[in-house]
């Protein structure tokens, strides 16, 4: 069997989660590799968690929240965003390819696009390989 | 210690059909903690729930893992379970097989049977760190705010007074009314608008649970639903309104003039007055600009140089019951409100970035709401409708559609609704003050979606012969004592030249002013064109994501009277369902702070968008924050942003999401 990628996805619990079920509802199929978690919103998300999943062995990881206007608590998606910019950096500091990390904005209607995205994303940490910067204390 | 249970749902084939089932209660089985695990055909069903609360009671467990549909679904199902067995309801975590794994992975039997067992992982070590949660009752005023004296305010209060509940009318004007008391007729009834208002602002007035504030101001509000405190400014009126008996001795013989704005400029007021005849209060109030008396204090004030103004007074001399009063201040009233509605209304666009229209340039070039008042009997012409200019009767009027909407060239992008509807009216009405007159509208499209309004839009092209143009205006200029409106018919391809008596541009709606001073001391939110934002635009047409903030009428975007009314009694029984409570339980899912770890830096304070972080001072003197779990909604924006790490969320910990990350990770 071909390498097969480990993700995590971190879902605000108001569109992108809404929208990941909704790919479900619709029978929509994307590759099996992600593993959502769900998170109220993605400006609860501590950027400790993405270098956390990087260090206890991910591949890639997902963040998906509501598109900019939409966020449920008003702005929670913007500061998101702007932690992600510095996130960005920090993982490139460490070692880590930026391309293994994604935000990514999917409403609750759009079961189509996230369905897209992870295939997209899915292939697109698939071709990068394992992990290697990060070894952890494993 | 730990005893959970794992229960995996079939649900029929939905999940059995694609995930091996046994596979995973056995892999479920070997997980630490777990000292139960089983599987239901549908554990939502009566069978399965009460298999769940038998296998609780049976192996006293303490935590319980849903592997079945999405928690979106049937969380709420499953904690009033888990519930009715004695166990805390926030002691259960679902982990989500149908949507996440079984449906998307139907071809995949391997893959999505080892993601299940891998979501199931997640999920018991999730609920592991689970601490129970109890919802937080609080009680409630029963009392409401309604900020805007237009219709939609004035149904809301009238719908909430009636329904037995105390109501507090704030509005910013001398009356209340709003735009619908400028109006002279209604579309499509031609109703004569203040004939349907006017007794209901009577109602209002007299109503024994409505307290009125006219001329007053919402400057703050603090707190959360059932719970709020608003700072309202009361204006000073140097008019004691208890005094005041509304004779209108005063008015009558004020010497000062000012431009009216309930007449949009084309009337005139005195400095002391009654916006309009049938006010409510029908007592009047001192504009202090343009009083005499008031400009020879401030000359007083000044140094007394220069020309002295004459020392007025004529009103204080003329009331008969000495109800002038110059000591009078502004004034701040506080006072304390379960819910809050937000009907603040319109004004309308400024049509002077529009110069080829030439309005504020040639006296003739009046907005529509001015020749409503132009058209109105109690207006400033008592209903002769002439030019401005000269005075004379006009027979040719250019009707402008859509300035100030469906135009993104000045920021514009919507359409105002009711202008086409008014535009057919008032070329109607026109007709019938003068059969001689000829309406031309240039319109973009004719938009008159509504019960009887196409119909109406015919009865203006056919009975009152009024021309409709496809096509915008490019130029208006004067000649000859006419204005001579160039523009374009697109259907026919050609250029039209009118030569009119009277332009009248459709300006389109935006936000009142103040409105989105207003939206943040209530922390609502509003969009880029400064309306409010309604919860949810199809299943929330009146909520706010600010609970106990509601929303009516105008201030949420174009709308019709009809539409307004309705917006207002959809508020109010929203208002009454949260006022009928006696208390509120709070959502526990919420922030707290470890008030040991906290370092009193507050860029939690900075990010929340709910200004739910309060500050304390502790006894050694540290400043620590205190959620207000009144306010807080649980989004965990300032956990992610605590440095030292004293924040937590509820139900969402660092510690779960963390254990959460290992268990998928592994």
């Amino acid at each position: 069997m071909s390498y097969q990628p480990r993700i995590i996805g971190f879902l605000c619990n108001w569109c992108s989660y809404a929208g990941a079920d909704m790919a479900g509802t619709s029978r929509m199929s994307y590759p099996p590799n992600i593993r959502i978690i769900r998170v109220p919103c993605t400006g609860r998300l501590d950027p400790l968690f993405v270098a956390k999943a990087f260090q206890e062995g991910a591949d890639g990881v997902l963040v998906a929240g509501c598109h900019p206007g939409d966020c449920h608590y008003a702005e929670g998606n913007y500061h998101a965003r702007r932690r992600y910019a510095l996130l960005h950096l920090l993982l490139e500091f460490l070692g880590i390819e930026p391309e293994r990390i994604r935000l990514e904005w999917v409403s609750a209607s759009e079961g189509k696009r996230f369905t897209q995205l992870v295939t997209d994303f899915t292939e697109q940490v698939a071709r990068l390989g394992p992990c290697q910067a990060v070894g952890g204390q494993s | 210690m730990a005893r959970i249970g794992v229960f995996i749902c079939h649900c029929g084939s939905n999940i059995a059909g694609t995930v091996d089932i046994p596979r995973v209660v056995a892999e479920a089985q070997k997980l630490p903690m777990v000292v139960h695990a089983e599987d239901n055909e549908y554990t939502c069903s009566e069978v399965g729930q009460r298999s769940l609360r038998e296998a609780i009671q049976e192996h006293r467990l303490n935590r319980v893992v849903i592997g079945a549909c999405s928690p979106r679904m049937h969380e709420n199902t499953f904690r009033n379970t888990v519930a009715s067995a004695g166990l805390n309801p926030y002691l259960l975590e679902m982990a989500n097989l149908r949507e996440h794994a079984s449906w998307v992975h139907g071809d995949q039997r391997e893959a999505a049977t080892v993601k299940a067992i891998d979501l199931i992982r997640a999920a018991v070590a999730k609920v592991a760190r689970a601490q129970p949660l109890f919802a937080r009752q609080i009680g409630v005023t029963k009392r409401a705010l309604v900020i805007g004296g237009g219709i939609a305010g004035i149904q809301c209060a009238l719908d909430i007074a009636n329904a037995g509940f105390e109501v507090v009318l704030v509005e910013r004007t001398p009356s209340i009314g709003g735009r619908m008391a400028q109006l002279d007729k209604t579309f499509p009834t031609l109703d004569c608008s203040a004939c349907i208002l006017t007794p209901k602002m009577v109602e209002v007035g007299q109503h024994p649970r409505i307290r009125l504030l006219t001329y007053a101001e919402v400057k703050e509000v603090r707190g959360f639903v059932g719970n709020f405190e608003a700072d309202i400014l009361q204006k000073a009126r140097h008019v004691d309104h208890d005094k005041c008996l509304g004779c209108g001795i005063c008015w009558q013989k004020c010497p000062a003039r000012a431009p009216s704005e309930f007449d949009m400029g084309v009337g005139q007021r005195t400095a002391i007055y009654i916006p309009f005849a049938q006010a409510v209060p029908g007592k009047p109030v001192i504009d202090r600009e343009h009083c005499r008396y008031q400009q020879y204090l401030e000359w007083q004030r000044a140094g007394a140089e220069g020309k002295k103004p004459p020392e007025c007074r004529i009103c204080e001399k003329l009331c008969p019951v000495g109800a002038i009063d110059w000591e009078q201040r502004d004034e701040m009233i506080t006072e304390e409100f379960g819910a809050i509605v937000v009907a603040t209304g319109y004004k309308t666009f400024d049509h002077s970035v529009y110069g080829e229209y030439g309005g504020g340039r040639y006296p003739d070039v009046i907005t529509s709401l001015q020749l409503e008042r132009l058209m109105s009997a109690s207006g400033p012409t008592l209903g002769e409708v002439t030019r401005p200019s000269d005075g004379q009767p006009p027979k040719t009027v250019v009707f402008i559609s859509c300035v100030g909407s469906r135009d993104d060239s000045v920021g514009r992008p919507y359409c105002s609704k009711v202008c086409c509807m008014y535009l057919a009216k008032q070329s109607i009405m026109l007709k019938e003050h003068d059969p001689e007159v000829q309406s031309y509208i240039f319109y973009i499209d004719i938009r008159a979606g509504g019960k009887n309004y196409e119909e109406f839009v015919r009865r203006a092209q056919e009975e009152a012969g009024t021309v409709y143009i496809r096509g915008r205006v490019s130029k208006t200029y004067p000649e000859k004592g006419k204005l001579i409106v160039w523009g374009e018919d697109s259907l026919m391809g050609r250029p039209v030249q009118i030569a009119a008596d009277l332009v009248v541009l459709a300006t389109g709606i935006e936000p009142s002013e103040g409105a989105i001073e207003l939206a943040q001391t209530l922390h609502i939110s509003y969009d880029v064109h400064s309306f409010l934002v309604e919860a949810h635009p199809k299943l929330r047409p009146v909520e706010t994501m600010t609970d106990g903030v509601f929303l009516a009428g105008t201030a949420m975007g174009p709308m019709d009277i009809p539409d307004s009314v309705a917006q207002g009694s959809a508020a109010a029984a929203k208002v009454c369902g949260l006022l009928s409570k006696d208390t509120l339980a709070l959502e526990p899912m919420v922030a707290n702070v470890n008030a040991v770890k906290c370092v009193g830096c507050l860029l939690c304070q900075q990010v929340c968008p709910f200004k739910a972080i309060d500050t304390e001072t502790l006894r050694d003197g540290r400043i620590v924050v205190r959620i207000n779990e009144g306010l807080c909604k649980g989004c965990g924006l300032c956990v992610s942003a605590c440095r030292p790490g004293a924040m937590n969320l509820r139900g969402f910990s660092n510690e779960q999401l963390l254990a959460q990350v290992k268990a998928l990770t592994r």
